[in-house]
């Protein structure tokens, strides 16, 4: 079964942990915030994304795949060796659990991109290309699809409880120095491996309590663009809505929050001239990508993590500082289920983000 | 008394354990190391029952109690109070979203900050009173659809320009009254209240419970008092309508 062929009206958890000196950990930590707030999952979807696991292949994209039949993988492997170099291609390590259901086939691929051009015509650089080749699969190989596409991370995920899904993938053996986990509780669709959250393209991922009421108008949107939105899950525009604002028009990411969570109009007439100024602007350039609902997000790309709110607040939003971490979740036990004494602990307020970063000059 | 150590423990494990042991007629329970377990004293109905918590409670204290004082020596999330019926609430720490949702009786008193919603659809009926006090800031929409019951707002220790609430104050208020020790901005104030002076009617009923206050968090009646308080009350209900509007 599919996104979007039955729709079950009926919550989910997110958190997610960064170490802004870089300093990578294993799966563990984020492992017991998520499963500390089992009870807002309901066994139908569990997933993590880690930052740093593959610093031996930094400078190449790894893909995570999903097939679902061997001719699906067939069709995929051939699109591959076609439009890329692969440097490497192998089954993702998985492990014994419990609470799985049957998986999909999981392969990954450390690519190198070929071509300057995609069918459609030339691209800008390597990300542009490798977007259009996950839209592509995504949309034209049956039974195939790319759920991880960007360098140095990767997207781990499935049908199950997070916990189980964690010790399903074995995320004990990576390390990276910032995790986001998600505990799904689908509300309009049924569960499947690839609906789990995180969902993303590229670096991006998105993890997500909530509904995004606006997917109809921002999925318009996005698509003059040529993104594809295939899995009928409302996440999915976020992650694209990123793409496109930051990593595509150069705006800002403190203004590309302000763009999804705008200000009302009420507020922003209360504001000085120069406020007035460009949040007018921005809504009257991507009205469209206005989000509008209730929910809170994780967004995370690399060396970043960024937790957002709703306009009116309508889910729940905890961060917290311990030394060099920042913690964001659904719930505060989950940040102390991890770090107990906190050394800071604040709720992001409605249309808020907060926004933690890698210190200056930190490599990962 | 009996002590618990909660570290770990499903939270319907704990539950199951708070009951037995509550049935088994003892009155005096410390949970140790509690860190998100949801439901504790839902639904538990005794007037002696205390029980003290350390850690972080999850979800839903004291949702449905009647007639327990849990006094938490931490944070506590969401929805406490909801749809409480009597007993007290004591919270050592800032608290989230939803507090006294649907409160039918009862007292809870947060010495921190609280999140979005809170009070929302509190009401009353007869000597059912709710009493909701909070010692720093409040969200947006505090006292939403309030129908009943008294909400306290105090904003001590706040950071200077710091506002007391958030937007939407008492917006879609029809009953109840509202207290604020300070002045809300203007544009916060939802369309179905007004803001008036206290009298000596809501003093006599104030006074009290700023003590009660004071004894739980270790503060100065006098100076909590020495400040401007001012009330919100509904204007769309007819018999509040009548008593206080011009």
């Amino acid at each position: 079964m599919r996104e979007g062929m039955v729709r079950i009206p009926s919550g989910c958890a997110i958190s997610g942990i960064i170490s802004t000196k870089g300093i990578r950990f294993n799966g563990e930590a984020i492992n017991r915030s998520i499963a500390c707030m089992h009870e807002r999952s309901n066994g139908l979807g569990g997933g993590f994304v880690a930052y740093g696991i593959y610093p031996e292949y930094r400078d190449l994209y790894a893909l995570h795949l999903m097939y679902e039949t061997p001719q699906a993988r067939g069709e995929t492997e051939e699109y591959l060796h076609k439009h890329f170099t692969v440097h490497q291609a192998e089954l993702i390590p998985t492990g014994n659990a419990t609470g799985i259901g049957e998986a999909p086939a999981l392969w990954r691929y450390f690519v190198r991109p070929e071509r300057k051009e995609t069918e459609n015509g030339p691209v800008r650089d390597n990300d542009d290309y490798v977007t259009a080749s996950v839209m592509t699969i995504n949309s034209r190989i049956h039974g195939a699809f790319v759920f991880s596409s960007g360098r140095n991370m990767g997207v781990f995920k499935g049908v199950g409880y997070p916990e189980d899904i964690a010790r399903f993938f074995r995320l004990e053996e990576y390390e990276g120095y910032m995790w986001v986990a998600h505990g799904r509780f689908p509300t309009n669709t049924p569960g499947w491996w690839g609906g789990a959250h995180p969902l993303g393209v590229l670096d991006w991922s998105v993890v997500h309590n909530g509904e995004v009421s606006s997917y109809g108008i921002n999925k318009r949107y996005l698509e003059m663009f040529a993104y594809r939105l295939e899995l009928q899950t409302d996440t999915e525009v976020i992650a694209y809505l990123f793409d496109l604002l930051h990593r595509r028009h150069g705006v800002p990411l403190d203004l590309v929050c302000r763009t999804l969570t705008a200000p009302f109009w009420k507020d922003i007439d209360r504001g000085d001239e120069r406020e007035r100024e460009v949040y007018t602007a921005l809504r009257r350039v991507y009205g469209s990508a206005m989000l509008n609902g209730p929910f809170s997000v994780i967004v995370a790309f690399n060396g970043t993590m960024i937790g957002l709110n709703d306009r009116i607040k309508l889910r729940p939003m905890v961060c917290g500082r311990k030394d060099h971490f920042t913690l964001m979740g659904s719930e505060e036990s989950a940040l102390r289920e991890v770090a107990g004494d906190l050394d800071e602990v604040w709720h992001i307020r409605a249309g808020e983000r907060f926004i933690a970063r890698l210190e200056e000059g930190v490599t990962v | 008394m009996l002590r618990i150590d909660a570290a770990g423990v499903h939270y319907r494990h704990l539950n199951e354990q708070i009951r037995e042991t509550v049935r088994a007629g003892e009155t005096v329970l410390v949970l140790d190391n509690v860190n998100g377990q949801r439901y504790i004293g839902t639904g538990l109905e005794s007037d002696q029952v205390r029980i003290t918590i350390h850690g972080v409670p999850g979800n839903d204290l004291a949702a449905f109690m009647s007639g327990p004082a849990i006094t938490v020596w931490g944070n506590a999330q969401d929805g406490v109070s909801n749809t409480m019926n009597s007993g007290t609430v004591v919270v050592h720490g800032g608290a989230g979203d939803v507090l006294g949702y649907g409160m039918r009786g009862g007292k809870l008193f947060i010495r921190g900050d609280v999140g979005y919603r809170v009070g929302i659809h509190m009401k009353e009926y007869k000597d059912l009173v709710p009493v909701l006090m909070v010692g720093g800031r409040a969200g947006a929409f505090f006292g939403e659809y309030m129908a009943g019951g008294r909400l306290i707002l105090l904003g001590l220790d706040r950071p200077a320009g710091s506002p007391l609430t958030g937007d939407y104050l008492g917006t879609g208020m029809h009953g109840g009254v509202i207290y604020l020790r300070g002045r809300p901005e203007e544009h916060t104030l939802g369309r179905e209240v007004k803001m008036f002076d206290l009298d000596e009617v809501d003093w006599a009923f104030l006074n009290p419970l700023l003590d009660e206050f004071c004894r739980y968090y270790d503060r100065d009646p006098g100076r909590l008092r020495a400040a401007e308080f001012r009330k919100l009350v509904p204007v769309s209900h007819r018999p509040y309508g009548l008593l206080y509007t011009p």
